[in-house]
């Protein structure tokens, strides 16, 4: 029984990546393709893990696919939103935020805050 | 029972492999660049779990740790590279 489960979502996880693949080729933009791309990073790879967790019931298995898997669902939503901004950045020239780019976004509210915080 | 499924999945990841790889060929900016490369070591990173699936080998476990953690990185690089120069 578990065997078949984790045939099953081994099968899952390798199926989205392959939607993803096939979503990258199809999607017109860099946007659109990001929302194909992101999927089995975080989706398949735990589907994925979830099975390696099940085949092998060893605590310090499960241990290590449960470091992978907090790992990755920090790291990769992290990543996809510095691209995604990157890009949104780059194709409204900047405009995020208005006169600054990613350059000039960064000291200026130290400078503002200084004055405030400092008495504290 | 596992052999054939994860048979077939690793089937699935090396026709998804090869289609980020044409992705990846195929792109025109230096963000699509990043996005299929992203794509291709999320792709790497899920054959090594069907190998640890099919042959319950512990070692395949830190490889995962190691190689999701060097995707962030790479991600990330790159990602304030865009957005310091432009692509």
């Amino acid at each position: 029984m578990i065997e078949l489960i984790a045939s099953v979502l081994v099968v899952a996880g390798a199926a989205l990546a392959l939607l993803a693949a096939v979503g990258l080729r199809r999607f017109p933009d860099v946007l659109s393709r990001m929302h194909a791309a992101t999927k089995p990073a975080t989706l398949g790879m735990l589907l994925v893990l979830v099975a390696v967790g099940l085949r092998d019931g060893r605590v310090g298995v499960i241990a290590k696919v449960a470091l992978v898997a907090a790992l990755q669902f920090l790291t990769a939503p992290t990543g996809a939103h510095m691209v995604g901004r990157a890009v949104y950045r780059d194709l409204t020239g900047g405009n995020g935020h208005r006169g600054s780019g990613a350059a000039g976004a960064a000291p200026e509210p130290p400078a503002d805050a200084e004055g405030i915080t400092a008495p504290e | 029972m596992i052999e054939a499924a994860t048979t077939v999945a690793f089937v699935l990841v090396s026709a998804a492999g090869v289609m980020g790889a044409l992705a990846l060929l195929r792109a025109r900016s230096l963000a699509d660049r990043i996005v299929a490369l992203d794509l291709l070591l999320v792709i790497v990173v899920l054959a090594v779990a069907v190998g640890a699936v099919r042959t319950r080998e512990r070692l395949y476990l830190d490889v995962l740790v190691v190689t999701s953690l060097l995707g962030f990185l790479g991600t990330t690089i790159v990602a304030r590279f865009i957005e310091r120069r432009g692509s």
